[in-house]
């Protein structure tokens, strides 16, 4: 009986192993001093810079479309909704390079609607703009998954109690039903920027890999791999920095959402 | 005034009811959960469409099925409080009060919202979120923001549920208060027959979709029209004013003559509450058998009602009495309207509840 939970130890020590070691190792390889001076090459500010700014623009427009589609896919029941459920659930277990092919045969040049595209003076592969694109597609279930259950878990009479009181439902919308289900939508924002952060294989596919164009920091740590391996390693600490920091405030909203999200 | 009409089918439950209150009137609606009580409430605010039925409030008409006219429900005046309050919990004390009060300039809905809050006495707590406020409170802040509405209508669904017992009396003062100053029409559902008999000026009682019977409270508990509502009236209510008596008894002096005794302890203003089946009739000729029976009312019988193999007796004595026996002694005490009798009942099934 004794050897049980032993045998449960071991398991737990095998697994934290595994898995801290090779992160530690990021930080121990070389020292940070180098790690530092390696983050001054232009290409890898260049690199931070644009996943930067293509995260951020990724998140707004996931959050813009992403919470009003959550929030009627969360409070409406229609025919055929679990079908839509799922199709928008999909990209969620696609693999990066499919989701990339599939971008390419959308809206790639030769796409079947590369041509609207191209007329409506949109430029997206090799472009910036199409970094962008494939953040979103890949980064959005992630939100709207969660965004739905938040919205799914705000008590309804409240929706009901706002419309008597004068509210339409767009007010009650903005007024009650994102504040009441913001723990949610936060931590939802979290995972769809951890994700849009790590993305690789669409990014590549689909938009290239060009320094300080389509050149994100997980595309740039790939591309010094060969050549740069401290500067890789550089970079790579950076995402660990960010992901620590993800994951913690992600775990702080939901703490916080454990407090006060008691009934009223 | 307020008439909600409706039939529509809902799950397994046909629900066919036609309902009208007064001005300044309460409208208690009693029944058994599952009964179409919250439904009706749903249908009046717009909550909930019926396949067919009517909605007019005073000169407007809210919805008309056959006339395609459905009102959106933030454009009904109601005053609508939810079962357990439905607060925003994001929001404090008073900014929930402020909530109705759109197009008011934010200094002024602060100090509406305030004002109201003091109404109920909860100015102190107006910077509170409502998961910190009791039972009673979070009542009290929800019969606020409905007033800031300034409702057509007030439609209120088992607000005294979500209470300990303790509050509750409290609580169910204060809602009697708001429902004698208020003049809109008011329908309240409550699932408890003395609560509904406390605060509605009529009370109607529903069962499986259906308003079967409609009367004052005496009324339906001296005369049910079936053994469903003759159940269900269930206890008789007194009030009265109680004192400590002699030997750790209670005696409660009646309003409008009489006094009784109870083995409950109390003090002040009281509702006392006999069920029919535990008094006992005799005719008003004998004297009161020497026995261990402490209460003895006089009274005139005014309406002998069968409800399967019982009688309900309906009394009228300083207040109105309702009385079970069985058919049988009906026959033999040759029990008609006009007879005087005297009702009796032990003090141990005396209940008292402070109101």
């Amino acid at each position: 009986m004794r050897a049980f939970p032993l045998l449960l130890a071991l398991a737990l020590a095998v697994v934290l192993t595994f898995l801290t070691v090779p992160i530690v190792a990021i930080f121990v390889d070389s020292s940070p001093a180098e790690l530092i001076d390696s983050l001054g090459e232009p290409g890898a500010l260049d690199a931070l810079w644009l996943s930067l700014r293509a995260t951020a623009t990724a998140l707004a427009v996931i959050l813009i479309v992403g919470t009003p589609a959550a929030y009627l896919l969360a409070t409406r029941s229609f025919r055929g909704k679990s079908l839509v459920v799922t199709l928008v659930e999909l990209p969620l277990v696609l693999p990066p390079a499919v989701a990339g092919i599939a971008l390419l045969a959308a809206v790639g040049p030769s796409g079947i609607l590369g041509g609207a595209v191209e007329g409506a003076g949109i430029e997206l592969s090799l472009e910036t703009a199409g970094v962008v694109v494939a953040l979103t597609f890949v980064a959005s279930p992630f939100y709207i998954r969660q965004a739905m259950a938040s919205f799914a878990a705000v008590d309804r009479t409240l929706l009901d109690a706002s419309r008597t009181l004068g509210a339409s439902e767009a007010r009650g919308f903005v007024r009650v039903m994102i504040p009441a289900a913001l723990p949610g939508l936060a931590a939802g924002t979290a995972l769809a920027l951890g994700r849009a952060l790590g993305e690789f294989g669409a990014t590549l596919m689909f938009a290239g890999s060009f320094q300080g164009i389509t050149q994100t920091v997980p595309l740039a740590i790939y591309d010094r791999l060969g050549t740069d391996f401290d500067s890789a390693l550089a970079l790579s600490a950076v995402l660990v920095a960010v992901s620590g920091a993800i994951l913690l405030s992600v775990k702080f909203v939901q703490g916080s959402e454990a407090l006060g999200g008691a009934p009223g | 005034m307020l008439r909600v009409e409706a039939q529509t089918r809902l799950g397994a439950l046909r629900l066919d009811v036609a309902l009208e209150v007064s001005p300044g009137e309460c409208l208690a609606l009693a029944g058994p959960s599952g009964a179409g009580k919250t439904s009706i409430l749903r249908v009046a605010a717009g909550l909930l469409a019926p396949e067919r039925g009517r909605v007019l409030a005073g000169d407007e008409t809210w919805l008309d099925t056959a006339a395609r006219i459905d009102v959106p429900p933030e454009r009904r005046r109601c005053g609508y409080v939810f079962q357990e309050y439905a607060l925003f919990p994001h929001l404090t004390a008073w900014q929930n009060v402020a909530y109705p009060l759109r197009g008011v300039p934010r200094r002024e809905r602060r100090e509406r919202a305030l004002g109201l809050l003091e109404r109920f006495g909860m100015r102190e707590l107006a910077d509170a979120r409502p998961r910190t406020l009791s039972g009673g409170e979070r009542q009290r802040v929800a019969l606020a923001r409905v007033l800031a509405r300034d409702p057509g209508v007030l439609l209120l669904d088992e607000p005294l549920s979500a209470l300990d017992p303790r509050t509750r009396a409290g609580a169910a003062r204060e809602l009697a208060a708001v429902l004698r100053e208020v003049e809109a029409p008011a329908l309240f559902v409550t699932h408890d027959f003395a609560e509904a008999a406390h605060l509605g000026d009529r009370v109607g009682v529903i069962d499986a979709g259906r308003v079967i019977q409609e009367g004052t409270p005496s009324e339906l508990a001296a005369m049910p029209r079936s053994a469903f509502v003759a159940d269900f009236t269930g206890a008789v209510v007194l009030t009265g004013v109680a004192h400590g008596g002699p030997n750790g008894l209670t005696r409660v002096d009646l309003d409008g003559g009489g006094h009784v005794t109870s083995t409950d302890r109390g003090e002040g203003p009281v509702a006392v509450s006999i069920y029919p089946w535990e008094i006992t009739v005799e005719p008003a000729a004998a004297p009161p058998a020497p026995g261990s029976t402490r209460n003895h009312v006089s009274a005139e019988v005014l309406s002998v009602t069968r409800v399967g193999n019982r009688v309900r007796l309906g009394l009228a004595g300083p207040q109105p009495l309702a009385a079970e026996i069985t058919g049988l002694a009906a026959d033999e005490l040759g029990l008609r309207a006009g007879a005087r009798v005297t009702a009796s009942w032990k003090a141990s099934a005396t209940r008292l509840v402070a109101i």
